[in-house]
């Protein structure tokens, strides 16, 4: 076991490579030593012992990087018991860290990762503010083998769904947003009156308004979920009056305002194949990703729905036939998102120094004629089963192999 | 009952003669002509192939680049019974208030403004089975639509189609009814049971009354008049059911009343009973990759659909939503390139019927829809790409003949009401 668990040394010959960080390279070698990646090219001397996997006629790019869902935190969405993301009862669970909820046995996770996925934020659900959400590289035995980074960031919802948390209107929520910063800020100023029982009550506990201090000193992205191009404002406007560093999730109608977003610097989650208008968006369309790459935003894709994390290349496709270009979506699932998480120094592209995440494409990795075949996560190579592999092995032929 | 059973009043909008010339034409017959044309006039295809003689007075398309496919048909929507926005104003779909709801018609909460349906038609679909939802366990009848712009939904029904009836196994209608039973399968079970009893007795007593006309007629009653016309044949079920065992228990079921089931829905796990179920000659209306969401649906796998065909069965690639309706020819391909990667046998063309001449069977439309062969209503998208590729977008979509949507032209992109005054 423990030979097993020792990096290999990996080298991915023939293959046309796609660093992301720079122009694809034909008939490359990928040298993976020790989790990391420690040469890219096509004159890369391969050290006698090292694990040869053949690519000629392959792609070869980082591992997909999906800004979104409950990996590890959600067995099955209809069954409570297996639901680790949320804090109920809080409704300023900033202090939420959602760590140790993470299962590393989760069925969900070979299964995502078989196609491609490498790793994923971990987010909280929640009220108001809903916790802390953590990027976790997809294999490990345990919590701390999986852990990427943490926290990524404080995750804040300014949409339809926080309204209960703020008297039932938008105005509610964010005046009650600022409240709680501002309490968060006296209370960091005065910590002694607090502990003696000197101050006014605060608007969250002690715990809480500590967590919130890395965002309000900008040392840690707050995560806001927001959707209408109003509450895209809001939460600009709120970034700028706290001096937050924002990252916007959702942002169905942030085309409308794509030029906003840029001149705030602020990177974009989105879900390219989100269209169905509702009150909180009725100006969702396809082609929100496109534009807002077009117009300069930082946009990085992702799929919202945990079990469905696998395709968060065909939302990269989508979001290609509707008008981002191939290299705008290759990089909004790897290095742009890398960079949005505050760990491009060590994810998100095929550079020397990085965290060797590596996928083995037969093709175009947003195509669906296109079939993975190596998954490498910290430079191990990964087996391609799953549940549902085992699964299909039992049932190819009928009766049944019991 | 001699009077109109609210009768669908749909027309064929009138189109001058069409040929779309040079194109790849997939007829989901089999062929993949390169380099084809098709001619359709009057909302009929008139002639496919590689040497089409067109009238003068025809519009020509130019096809080149692009493929021709028959419109998508989907067995599985709630468009217009739970139309966007989502609000709870507008959600018509279940009827959660009984078990067994046979009376209810879908067509009678179908909203023909939803925002959904334009969307819809992008994504090239032309006929639609609007479902009730699936909290009861006989859900009520569905409506066959063509899926086209419309002031009343009688003007989208299609005309003679059967109606389906919504039957939902399982974790939903237990869940549901937990406090007043159903409350476990076993409750399900006997639930259907117990309607279908009733309905036995109620068709006996009309179909003698139909045949003497002696006394007075018997009461109608629009629940059992649901199930009865399921026993006739005339009916379809379509029966939402995930788990392999629990459609082994719903073929039983249909054995006991002497019906057959059109089609299982969702049906995760048919590939565990492939042989059964192309035994029955039961189809298989399922997604590509949905899995894990509840319980009954932890085994979903990709190779569904490509077992179920490599059995004899019949796939349906269905959407059960909005969004998903929108591309089921992705899903179809990703559930075909899955199946070919396992080492399963599909071609392009089966991959092709389960989202066309697939669906058009379970509907009881197989003659008229479906494929692209002369005599068939012109149902029919030209995609930009190869359809079974992730960048391919419907650019035209043809419904009888009738160009409700066409992607480079304004004036045949339909908005709803629900839209008009709000857009940005």
């Amino acid at each position: 076991m423990i030979a097993f668990l020792l990096a290999q040394t990996i080298a991915i010959t023939g293959g046309t490579v796609y660093p992301v960080s720079g122009p694809k390279i034909d008939n490359a070698t990928v040298l993976i030593r020790d989790g990391r990646i420690a040469a890219v090219g096509t004159n890369v001397a391969i050290p006698t012992g090292a694990t040869r996997i053949d690519a000629t006629g392959k792609w070869v790019t980082p591992g997909l990087i999906d800004g979104a869902g409950n990996m590890g935190l959600r067995e099955i969405s209809a069954v409570q018991n297996t639901n680790e993301g949320t804090l109920r009862g809080n409704e300023v669970a900033a202090a939420f860290n959602v760590t140790e909820g993470l299962n590393p046995a989760s069925t969900l996770i070979p299964v995502t990762r078989v196609e491609g996925v490498t790793t994923t934020l971990a987010v909280p659900g929640g009220d108001l503010i809903w916790g802390q959400a953590v990027l976790i590289d997809l294999d490990g035995t345990t919590i701390e083998a999986m852990v990427a980074k943490s926290p990524v960031g404080v995750v804040a919802d300014l949409s339809e769904n926080a309204k209960g948390a703020g008297g039932g209107s938008r105005a509610g929520v964010a005046q009650r947003l600022r409240r709680i910063f501002n309490d968060a800020l006296e209370y960091e100023r005065r910590r002694t009156d607090y502990s003696r029982a000197q101050m006014q009550d605060l608007s969250a506990s002690a715990a809480d308004l500590d967590a919130l201090l890395p965002v309000l000193h900008g040392r840690l992205p707050l995560m806001v979920v927001a959707n209408r191009r109003s509450d895209i404002e809001t939460a600009l406007r709120i970034a700028r009056e706290f001096k937050l560093r924002l990252i916007l999730a959702g942002a169905a109608e942030g085309w409308e305002i794509a030029d906003k977003i840029v001149a705030a610097g602020v990177p974009v989650l989105v879900q390219p194949m989100d269209n169905i208008p509702g009150y909180d968006a009725l100006g969702i369309r396809y082609e929100n990703a496109a534009l807002l790459a077009k117009a300069g935003v930082k946009v990085s894709l992702m799929e919202t729905q945990t079990e469905n994390s696998r395709n968060l290349r065909q939302q990269a496709g989508n979001a290609v036939a509707y008008g981002m270009t191939w290299d705008q979506a290759l990089r909004a699932v790897t290095l742009t998102p890398a960079e949005a998480f505050g760990v491009a120094d060590r994810y998100g592209s095929l550079e020397v120094g990085k965290v060797a995440n590596v996928v083995v494409w037969t093709g175009d990795p947003f195509e669906f004629s296109t079939g993975v075949e190596h998954v490498i996560i910290r430079g191990k190579e990964i087996s391609l089963r799953s549940r549902q592999t085992e699964l299909l092995e039992r049932y190819r032929t009928l009766p049944p192999k019991y | 009952m001699d009077r109109p059973q609210y009768p669908s009043t749909y027309k064929r909008h009138p189109n001058p003669p069409v040929v779309i010339r040079n194109a790849t034409i997939m007829t989901a017959t089999g062929q993949e002509i390169q380099g084809g044309s098709i001619l359709f006039r009057d909302g009929r295809i008139v002639s496919v192939g590689t040497t089409v003689d067109a009238p003068a007075d025809a519009v020509v398309v130019d096809g080149t680049g692009k493929w021709v496919t028959p419109g998508v048909i989907d067995t599985h929507s709630h468009i217009g019974v739970y139309p966007a926005p989502g609000t709870w104003a507008e959600s018509d779909g279940n009827e959660a208030t009984n078990p067994v709801t046979a009376e209810v018609w879908a067509e009678h909460s179908v909203w023909p403004q939803d925002p959904q349906i334009p969307l819809a038609i992008a994504g090239g679909v032309t006929t639609i089975q609007a479902l009730p939802g699936s909290a009861n366990l006989i859900g009520g009848r569905s409506a066959i639509l063509k899926l086209v712009p419309a002031r009343s939904v009688q003007e989208m029904k299609f005309p003679g189609a059967h109606y389906g009836l919504k039957m939902a196994c399982g974790e939903n209608p237990k869940r549901v009814y937990q406090n007043r039973g159903p409350s476990t399968r076993m409750g399900n079970m006997a639930g259907y049971r117990a309607a279908f009893i009733q309905a036995e007795q109620y068709r006996r007593r009309w179909d003698k009354w139909n045949k003497d006309h002696s006394g007075d007629a018997p009461t109608r009653d629009l629940k059992l008049e649901s199930l009865a016309e399921v026993l006739r044949g005339n009916i379809f079920v379509q029966n939402h059911c995930y788990r392999a065992d629990e459609m082994m228990q719903m073929l039983d079921l249909a054995h006991e009343f002497g019906f057959k089931i059109r089609s299982f829905h969702h049906a995760v796990e048919a590939y565990k009973i492939a042989d059964v179920l192309a035994r029955e000659g039961t189809a298989v209306s399922v997604w590509a990759d949905w899995w894990g969401f509840k319980e009954e649906a932890m085994d979903g796998i990709y190779e569904n659909a490509a077992l179920v065909q490599q059995a004899g069965g019949i796939p349906v690639i269905h959407s059960d939503d909005a969004s998903g309706i929108q591309r089921l020819n992705q899903e179809a391909a990703k559930a075909m390139y899955h199946g070919r990667r396992a080492g399963i046998q599909v071609t392009r063309d089966q991959a092709l019927r389960w989202f066309t001449a697939n669906p058009a069977w379970v509907l009881g439309l197989d003659s008229i829809v479906g494929t692209l062969e002369p005599g068939k209503m012109a149902d029919i998208v030209v995609w930009s790409a190869d359809p079974l590729s992730v960048y391919a977008r419907a650019m035209q979509v043809y419904n009888d003949g009738w160009l409700v949507y066409d992607r480079n032209d304004p004036a045949h992109q339909p908005k709803m009401d629900f839209t008009i005054g709000r857009e940005p």
